[in-house]
């Protein structure tokens, strides 16, 4: 396996009031390309100061990231991500947000045509073909978690990072917008990192789940290998011993290792 | 340069001397409660809303009003210089009978009165809104522009509007563009400010987006920083406004020519209470009214 996004010794501290915070050290990590991994830990401990180091919205104190060979020195489109709170900008419609996206990356070499049959198929993958023109503040909170979604996609980025994608939706909305992504990433062979809270989620998407220990002073406590078979189906793996090992093993770490750590 | 900065950096107005917080005096709604907002769905009103609204602040309002009235035809009865409300009244539906008559520069209709203040008012007002809000979203968003400018900003901002205006005799020897920039002067600080706290509080949401789109300047201008801070522009050009309106009487009082200002000094040197009143009232009224108007092209523009 190649290794796309390499993280070697990272390091962040925070410059605070109170003096220097150290959220993360000694972070290696080795994604592959067309890899998904998920990061998962409890709340609090660096998971979307990881992501936003490699998204490059923060730049590491200290050691080495690479993707795709090159070091990453900021943001950028090849890296898209699905911020934790959809970050939808509010006077642009639905249409409008992802236009924005579609026409940075494609206006270069592509016709203004070209570019909205873009945005419309991006937001017709994500389920929102009638709602092309709706407002932000006119959708339910699953449809503008989707139209970020949509949004990153539609940029056909190298790497794709989500926070929390699902976090504040409910179990029927989150379970069916698990599903699209799994097809989604699939079809389009994607690498993805992914930070969830999710245990079962992190199972169900993950080739590999890093798992973090508390702060301050964050690392990586340790990495499950999900070595189910793909496709995957919630239901029939709900039934797979298998899974409900490594689930195990996921809350294992969780709530005994990382418990006694804090208390 | 590194956008999260702007916002320690930028001089908060509460910390100007003397001066009291631009956003507590304009009522700039926090930006948690206005991004928060875009959930929640607003009841239609219905008819028995109507009705609280009509005993809770309809006739209230009136019964002030009737109270001001009755006191003031009391302190009338009372004065032998002070006209009553009825007299004033009268002596105002014949002054608005005939607005617009023109005999000669000293002696013209309350029509061209008001339209040469507004005239002033919008001239003084529009230079500084072409020079205070382009400077405003500079200040806000170069942490560098916003040191250069805030000790400035902070030491002429408080300083009483009629002050300038022997500097503008001074320059431009004549006493219309003098009363011009008295009103470009004294109003370009909210516009200024308002705009600039605007742009250093953009969401860092939305500043991410466009760094993970890696927008071209002017994209982040016209797509982020210009929408998000319009709410904020808006309460700086009413603030703008009618601190311009505020002004224009006493500056036209000092620098004669047509206008209410001047006018209300002529009425004050024939004697004329009555039309003195009638003047203090348009003036109110017509800053009511173009505060009203700002609040409503405002309101177009919330998300
Ligand atoms: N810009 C910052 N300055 C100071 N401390 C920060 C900053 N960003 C995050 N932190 C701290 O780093 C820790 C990890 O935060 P975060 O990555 O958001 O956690 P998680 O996403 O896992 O819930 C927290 O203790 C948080 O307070
Ligand atoms: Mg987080």
């Amino acid at each position: 396996m190649n290794k796309y996004v390499l993280l070697e010794d990272v390091g962040q501290v925070f410059a605070t009031r109170k003096g220097a915070f150290v959220a993360l050290r000694d972070i290696n990590l080795a994604v592959g390309q067309g890899e998904f991994v998920s990061i998962i830990g409890h709340s609090g401990c660096g998971k979307s100061t990881l992501l936003n180091l490699i998204a490059g919205l923060n730049k590491a104190t200290s050691g080495v990231m690479l993707c795709a060979g090159r070091e990453i020195a900021g943001a950028g489109p090849d890296r898209a991500v699905v911020f934790q709170n959809h970050s939808l900008l509010p006077w642009l419609s639905c249409f409008g947000n992802v236009y924005l996206a579609v026409e940075r990356v494609f206006g270069r070499n592509e016709r203004r045509p070209q570019l909205r049959q873009r945005t419309t198929a991006a937001l017709e993958m994500v389920g929102l073909g009638h709602a092309l023109h709706k407002m932000p503040h006119e959708i339910s909170g699953g449809m503008k978690q989707r139209v970020g979604i949509a949004r990153a996609l539609s940029m056909q980025p190298k790497v794709l990072l989500l926070d929390e994608p699902f976090g504040a939706l409910d179990a029927l909305t989150r379970a069916h917008l698990q599903d699209e992504l799994l097809r989604i990433v699939a079809a389009a062979g994607s690498t993805t990192i992914m930070v969830t809270h999710d245990v079962d989620e992190a199972v169900l998407l993950s080739d590999r789940v890093v798992m973090m220990s508390n702060g301050p002073a964050a690392t990586i406590g340790g990495i499950l290998e999900v070595d189910l078979p793909r496709p995957r189906d919630r239901l029939t793996l709900a039934a797979n011993p298998r899974y409900a090992m490594l689930r195990g093993e996921l809350l294992k770490f969780l709530y005994e290792r990382q418990h006694r750590a804090v208390a | 340069m590194n956008v999260s900065q702007i916002k320690k950096d930028l001089p908060q107005p509460d910390s100007v001397p003397g001066g009291n917080s631009v956003e507590k005096m304009a009522g700039v709604p926090p930006p948690a409660a206005r991004l928060s907002s875009d959930d929640g769905a607003r009841p239609g009103r219905s008819a028995n809303a109507m009705g609280e609204l009509l005993v809770h602040k309809v006739l209230p309002a009136l019964l002030g009003l009737l109270l001001f009235v009755l006191l003031w035809a009391l302190l009338a009865e009372q004065s032998v210089n002070l006209p009553g409300p009825a007299k004033t009244w009268q002596s105002a539906l014949e002054l608005f009978d005939d607005p617009f008559y023109d005999n000669g520069p000293n002696d013209k209709g309350i029509g061209w009165n008001i339209v040469h203040s507004l005239q002033r008012v919008g001239l003084g007002f529009g230079m500084a809104a072409l020079v205070g809000i382009p400077l405003g979203f500079m200040v806000g968003r170069f942490s560098f522009l916003n040191y250069m400018t805030a000790p400035i900003i902070s030491l002429l901002r408080p300083v009483s509007p009629l002050a300038w205006l022997p500097i503008g005799l001074l320059v431009f020897k004549e006493a219309q563009p003098a009363a011009i920039w008295v009103i470009f002067i004294s109003s370009i600080w909210p516009m200024i400010i308002n705009t600039a706290v605007g742009v250093s509080r953009v969401p860092q949401d939305y500043l991410n987006v466009a760094r993970v789109l890696n927008l071209s300047e002017w994209r982040i201008f016209t797509r982020i920083l210009f929408p998000a801070v319009l709410p904020y522009m808006m309460t700086g050009i009413r603030l703008s406004i009618g601190v311009a309106w505020l002004v224009i009487v006493a500056a036209e009082m000092l620098t004669g020519g047509v206008g209410l200002g001047f006018w209300v000094w002529d009425e004050w040197n024939n004697l004329n209470v009555e039309h003195i009143i009638i003047a203090i009232f348009v003036v109110g009224i017509i800053g009511l009214l173009l505060e009203q108007l700002l609040l409503l092209v405002a309101k177009r523009f919330e998300y």
